[in-house]
């Protein structure tokens, strides 16, 4: 895990000539003196007119590294990867109007993972603020229903308060996105007097961080009388820091355990009662377990659609326990029987204390056959296509232990998963509840600024990689050392993968290699397809300023992987992989998920 | 069972707040039946009152979502307690003819209700009460033909 960066605490002497104890501070000096007193050493962003005074303060800052990332989204997805990555608040800054909204999927990204980020965006003047003015747009009102909370500061008064509830409101209770949105006439307007607030006072907002004594004997007399328990775990389980402590419920318990998208790498992978992901494309023995359990010991999860199936045959046979930062969750989506509200740490150091040690039971036998009897599996042969399971499984060999894995979304996504051996908690990142593509990129981009010396390997595919592509002039200009991976299909390979199981091959809009000369109905590669490399990958990279390599053959796979990470800066990798491979497990969308498709069928 | 919730929310008097509930309610697939917002005697706090159709598990969920929010300091669905004052007021405008003159006359005695305006068609009056009296008094006009009507939406008070 990246060693957390030591706080800075401003002011140290000397440090900075615009900031001074003078009486007089602007509302840009009280923005940058509030970002080094909450610890932030990186700040990501874009300028624009409504951020010029920001920017002229950050100029003169020397302990903020701003990073200039050449898209909004490539900030706010960075900022989002800085957090992931080290638990800490990650900071970006854009201007108003269209610097605004372009970090809106970025917000979004990091509202449903429930990770701690702030987006500072410049307005217009507050008395141009209604007026269509140019680059206007109602921030808090665009992004009030995809963010943890808000704020749009109209007088200059308001913002050392502001900040400081910002940087709370984001990292305590439940952690999310905070958006501030700064008239350019309140960052330069002057406070007299300024001090930052040390404590907030927020009557409306105090988590709950404690579970209830009644609440934890009840389900601690529910676990030493289950007869097949099980634990599923997820992101909250790394929000709270509290891995340590599940690894070491489950084992004193002996209760087999399935760990979502979010919460990969809590557990380790070769935990002997670790089953995998659960879900739409979970190991069968994780979502076997699920659906016979007697007892379902939820921790830090939300019960998503895509690991519930239809909610009403989910987990049919067990008693629900749900252990819940966020009580909005408890019973959202499932009937709970005993709910218990409070930080996961706390709750699993105490429920520690009180369970009885498990005895080896049939149910400990059984999910382990499930586990033997129904493995990942894949055949690469010597010569022919790359599979690109065979690529993640070869990063588990080649890459350092301790890299931090960044994926994409989509069927790289999945494979890294499911392939990828899980160590540790901050090493996988991932956009789990919005699906971004685009986000492998930039979000590595910011876990290699939080995580200098640690490697940081982004897996991406031929069509995410492109919605953030610029970000690699970025990485070339920073010496930001992202080991960019592209499993190329020439598809959006999920979709296609679903064109090809449920709709009869019908590749509609999939296929990233389409043009006006293919037949009108195409149902898959045939000989006369264009093998073009467009966009070259390889050259992209290099106009780019990286090293850029490319593996077309399964024997090219170490060997690329090697030079890749025998490189000092970054480097783009690109495998030519199998067009047609498919991710399996399945569940076919709508069915209960322990009918669950192999690939075998 | 679909039933009517009066929900009141107590919230700190910020920027957008009432648009932060009401865009809850519709993000997250709820009908407002009523809203209204005021402030309170504290010049900080503003208190809401909110009326919405669901089953008992969806009005949890929402108030739960609620009470989420940062600026909500309290939410209490007084569907079901008794110790709720809950007031609604409401002006009518109805028409009046030589023949239903009386009649409606004798309605506005009844329910205590008092004329504002009247003129040789129409005529305007105001009642407050339990919601209930309200309904059951729209109902009694609604066959002498009522122009328009604007109903407060139910607000309350804790009696203790």
């Amino acid at each position: 895990m990246c060693a957390t960066a030591v706080h800075k605490r401003y002011p140290d002497e000397g440090q900075l000539s615009v900031i001074s104890d003078s009486p007089e501070m602007t509302g840009s000096e009280i923005l940058i003196h509030a970002l080094l007193d909450e610890g932030i050493d990186t700040v990501f962003g874009y300028p624009g007119g409504a951020v010029i005074p920001i920017f002229d303060v950050l100029y003169s800052t020397k302990d903020i590294n701003f990073i200039l990332t050449r898209h909004e989204q490539g900030a706010v997805h960075a900022a989002d990867g800085y957090a992931r990555a080290t638990g800490k608040v990650g900071v970006c800054i854009v201007t108003s109007g269209p610097g605004a909204t372009n970090t809106i999927t970025g917000i979004a990204t990091a509202k449903l993972d429930s990770t701690p980020i702030i987006v500072i965006s410049g307005q217009v003047s507050t008395d141009n603020i209604g007026t269509d003015a140019f680059q206007e747009t109602d921030m808090s009102g665009v992004t009030r229903s995809i963010c943890k909370h808000n704020y749009l500061v109209k007088k200059v008064d308001d913002l050392p308060r502001i900040i400081k509830e910002a940087f709370y409101i984001a990292q305590n209770g439940r952690p999310g996105p905070v958006s501030i949105d700064i008239p350019v006439n309140v960052a330069g307007a002057t406070l007299k007097n300024f001090r930052y607030p040390k404590t907030v006072e927020l009557p409306g907002y105090k988590p709950t961080v404690k579970g209830n004594p009644r609440q934890i004997d009840k389900l601690t007399r529910a676990i030493n009388s289950a007869k097949k328990p099980l634990l599923y775990t997820g992101g909250g389980i790394i929000s709270s820091g509290a891995s340590e402590e599940l690894v070491k419920f489950i084992n004193k318990t002996k209760i087999p355990v399935v760990v979502t998208l979010m919460g990969l790498g809590s557990v380790p992978y070769d935990n002997q009662y670790f089953l995998g992901m659960p879900g739409m494309h979970g190991r069968i023995a994780a979502n076997y377990a699920l659906m016979e359990c007697d007892l379902l010991i939820a921790i830090g999860v939300r019960f998503d659609d895509r690991i519930t199936g239809p909610r009403h045959t989910f987990a049919k046979n067990a008693k629900i326990a749900h252990i819940d930062i966020d009580p909005a969750e408890i019973g959202k989506n499932v009937t709970t029987g005993i709910p218990v509200v409070g930080d996961a740490k706390n709750i699993l150091t105490e429920l520690l204390d009180k369970v009885n040690p498990g005895q080896s039971s049939s149910w400990n036998e059984k999910t382990e056959d499930w586990k033997t009897k129904y493995p990942l599996e894949y055949t690469q042969p010597t010569e022919g296509e790359i599979l690109p399971q065979y690529v993640v499984d070869r990063i588990n060999l080649l890459a350092d232990s301790n890299a931090i894995i960044v994926t994409d979304v989509g069927q790289n996504q999945m494979w890294a998963a499911l392939y990828y051996r899980h160590r540790k908690p901050r090493l996988f990142l991932s956009s789990g509840g919005l699906g971004t593509m685009g986000f492998g990129l930039p979000a590595a981009m910011g876990a290699a600024i939080a995580c200098p010396g640690q490697q940081v390997i982004n897996i991406s595919g031929d069509g995410g990689i492109q919605m953030n592509i610029q970000e690699l002039a970025t990485c070339a200009i920073n010496k930001i050392p992202v080991k960019v991976i592209v499993l190329n299909n020439s598809y959006l390979g999920m979709v296609r993968q679903w064109q090809d199981l449920f709709w009869e091959k019908r590749y509609s809009g999939t296929c990233l290699k389409r043009g006006p000369d293919c037949p009108k109905n195409c149902t898959g590669p045939r000989k006369e397809c264009p093998l073009l490399y467009i966009p070259d990958f390889v050259k992209v990279a290099e106009a780019n300023g990286l090293k850029g390599f490319r593996a077309t053959k399964p024997s090219d796979v170490d060997s690329t992987l090697n030079r890749g990470f025998n490189e000092n800066g970054p480097v783009l990798m690109e495998f030519m992989v199998s067009k047609l491979e498919n991710v399996f497990p399945m569940v076919p969308a709508g069915k209960p998920i322990n009918q669950i498709l192999s690939g075998e069928e | 069972m679909e039933e009517k919730h009066t929900i009141i929310i107590t919230v700190l008097n910020s920027v957008g707040v009432l648009a932060r509930i009401s865009g809850l309610l519709s993000q997250r697939g709820y009908n407002i039946e009523s809203i209204i917002g005021a402030p309170t005697e504290d010049s900080d706090i503003y208190k809401i009152s909110l009326v919405v159709i669901g089953t008992e598990e969806k009005t949890e969920q929402l108030t739960k979502q609620l009470n989420k929010l940062i600026d909500t300091i309290k939410v209490v669905d007084i569907s079901h307690k008794h110790n709720y004052i809950i007031r609604e007021y409401i002006i009518v405008k109805i028409n009046i003819t030589s023949k239903n003159r009386s009649d409606i006359f004798r309605l506005v005695e009844v329910f205590s209700a008092k004329v504002l305006d009247i003129t040789k068609n129409h005529m305007i009056m105001e009642l407050s009460g339990k919601p209930r009296k309200i309904d059951r008094f729209i109902d009694l006009l609604t066959s002498h033909g009522i122009k328009e009507y604007v109903r407060s939406g139910e607000f309350a008070m804790a009696e203790i």
